[in-house]
């Protein structure tokens, strides 16, 4: 006996913001989805989700080796580096000017300035441009690296909560994208969504950074609360209707799985493959849970995750 | 919630004037400002003063003028199908006819003309005896209009039922009935059909209207209130409908939740 099967398609009243971050040829856009991802078969999935490699304008002292050997002879380089991150295949550059930092070598903001156009001189693919951390420090660094790279249209972070109206003002005179961060707060989320258009930032300039947490340390919240504002966008909710952000190897790269060597823990064998497939299995989930920036820093995530990724984008 | 702005209607003295004079500019000062003020239709009403021959070219022009001054669909608010039709003749995008009764021999002219224009349809809970006083009485003549609907081949999701309330000075045990058949008219189809009020009509002639209308609103709201026409001039009002929205977790809790909700945008 043959059954009909009705497939039931869930109809929402708006799609996420498309942001095009980048300049032509080269643009990459993230979002633009108007329905759950991967349902292909009940709405548009216009971009699939996009992949940063890390660049840092100084070494990093706590990268492991199965992650520094990738990168060897270029990490004293970030402008090398970058280049072979694209090289990699990255869809973006993410350099974070740890630098600048007070605790590392408090780079001045001209000097973030010149190597942040080093590296946009260095490479076609767009970039991501993230402070140390330090608010204060952030806020004279990202002023001057805005202005640098004005016309290459970047992704720059964070406006946070206490400190979003310099770095959104940087980013309207000087045309960029903004990464607007919350502690996995849907609440703040919108609120600060709400200020920053009013500052007038364009929406479709925006990208919301929930701080995500990863797999084994907080992924499943990460996981509710992004899909919670996915449906909220999805349903009408223009204020949460943006694609999000996730720093997945910040997040890998410090937990014990990923960093702990075969010596010290033989029981979990391999760490290059262990550590990358933890880095892959986040990102996997939090594209699945909405996620369009996948911030990574293993080439072999990159690629293994690239093609769970077209699986999932094929009808 | 959607919000139906009572405004450009013959019973106000302003809008009547313009009828009569075929003065757009009122009309147009109403559709713009509600249009700022939020409203999701225009309620469109010749009034009732005006002669049943001359009501459908003054629906006409009503619609005309208003989607001239703004990107808003309309609300056909009439009792005389001719000027409803007139009205759908008229319009730019999916009007909303308001409204049929539970009558048979309305429900036949109304629904079929409907599906002709692609229109959403209101269909009041009452028939040739009146409007009912119980939330079951309410309840069967709006299940009276799903059931034709239905048979009709017309979208469930384009009928809003109205289960009519009066005036509390006037018909007060009827107020919470009507709260009473929203909840049984939500459950009567599946997807639940949508119900709709005439919010104001609650406070006529009555002290406190402000207070009357968005107390009622906010109840009728918790019961599952889809739609409603309202003065959208009244700030308290809209304030109630943002609060409700956040409490009822319809919309996402900001700080701003009062300006976000306030925002055309």
């Amino acid at each position: 006996m043959n059954v009909a099967v009705n497939i039931i398609k869930e109809k929402y009243s708006n799609r996420i913001n498309e942001v095009v971050i980048g300049t032509d040829p080269h643009t990459v856009k993230a979002g633009g989805d108007s329905t759950l991802p991967f349902l292909l078969f009940e709405g548009e999935t216009p971009n699939r989700p996009l992949v940063a490699l890390e660049v840092w304008d100084i070494e990093p002292k706590q990268w492991p080796e199965i992650l520094t050997s990738e990168f060897k002879g270029v990490m004293s380089n970030p402008a090398a580096w970058a280049g072979k991150c694209e090289e990699y295949g990255a869809d973006l550059i993410c350099l974070t000017l740890a630098g600048s930092h007070p605790d590392n070598l408090d780079s001045s903001p001209a000097q973030c300035a010149e190597t942040a156009r080093a590296v946009a001189d260095a490479v076609k693919v767009p970039l991501i441009i993230m402070g140390c951390g330090v608010e204060e420090k952030d806020v004279q660094v990202i002023g001057e690296v805005c202005k640098v790279l004005e016309g290459r249209n970047c992704l720059v972070g964070c406006a946070k909560q206490d400190s979003y109206k310099t770095i959104t003002a940087s980013c309207i005179v000087h045309g960029h994208n903004l990464i607007v961060s919350n502690p996995l707060d849907i609440n703040i989320a919108k609120q600060l969504n709400i200020l920053v258009t009013e500052m007038g930032l364009p929406s479709n300039r925006i990208v919301i950074d929930p701080l995500v947490g990863s797999l084994g340390y907080g992924l499943e919240y990460a996981y509710s609360i992004m899909e919670r504002i996915r449906i909220s966008g999805l349903s009408g909710d223009k204020m949460l209707a943006m694609p999000m952000f996730c720093q997945i190897g910040q997040e890998v790269w410090k937990t014990k799985e990923a960093s702990s060597p075969v010596e010290e823990t033989p029981e979990w064998g391999d760490q290059a493959r262990r550590a990358v497939l933890w880095e892959v299995v986040t990102a996997a989930t939090l594209a699945q849970a909405g996620g369009s920036i996948m911030v990574m820093r293993h080439p072999g995530s990159l690629k293994q995750f690239l093609v769970h990724m077209k699986n999932l984008m094929e009808e | 919630m959607i919000l139906i702005g009572e405004r450009i209607n013959g019973m106000f003295g302003d809008i009547r004037e313009a009828i009569l004079s075929r003065d757009p500019e009122p009309v147009r000062r109403w559709a713009m400002r509600q249009y700022q003020r939020r409203a999701d239709y225009l309620d469109i009403s010749t009034g009732p003063s005006l002669e049943a021959k001359d009501q459908p070219g003054a629906m006409e022009w009503l619609v005309r003028v208003a989607q001239d001054a703004v990107d808003l669909p309309c609300c056909l608010d009439s009792t005389n199908p001719e000027a409803i039709q007139a009205g759908l003749e008229a319009h730019r995008g999916k009007a909303l006819i308001n409204s049929t009764t539970a009558d048979q021999w309305k429900i036949d002219i109304f629904l079929p003309m409907a599906l002709k224009y692609k229109a959403a349809l209101i269909g009041l809970a009452m028939n040739e005896k009146g409007v009912p006083k119980s939330a079951g009485d309410r309840a069967a003549l709006a299940m009276e209009i799903i059931v034709n609907a239905d048979a009709g081949g017309f979208p469930l999701e384009d009928l809003y039922l109205d289960p009519l309330v009066l005036p509390c000075n006037v018909g007060q045990e009827h107020c919470p009935e009507v709260i009473e058949a929203i909840r049984w008219i939500k459950t009567l189809a599946d997807p639940p059909p949508r119900t709709a009020l005439g919010l104001s009509n609650v406070s006529q002639r009555c002290a406190e209207r402000g207070l009357l209308n968005r107390t009622f609103l906010v109840m009728c709201m918790a019961a599952g209130l889809d739609a409603a026409i309202v003065n959208l001039d009244d700030d308290e009002l809209l304030k109630a409908v943002a609060a409700s929205k956040v409490i009822l977790n319809k919309e996402i809790y900001c700080d701003s939740f009062l300006a976000a909700f306030g925002n055309r945008d």
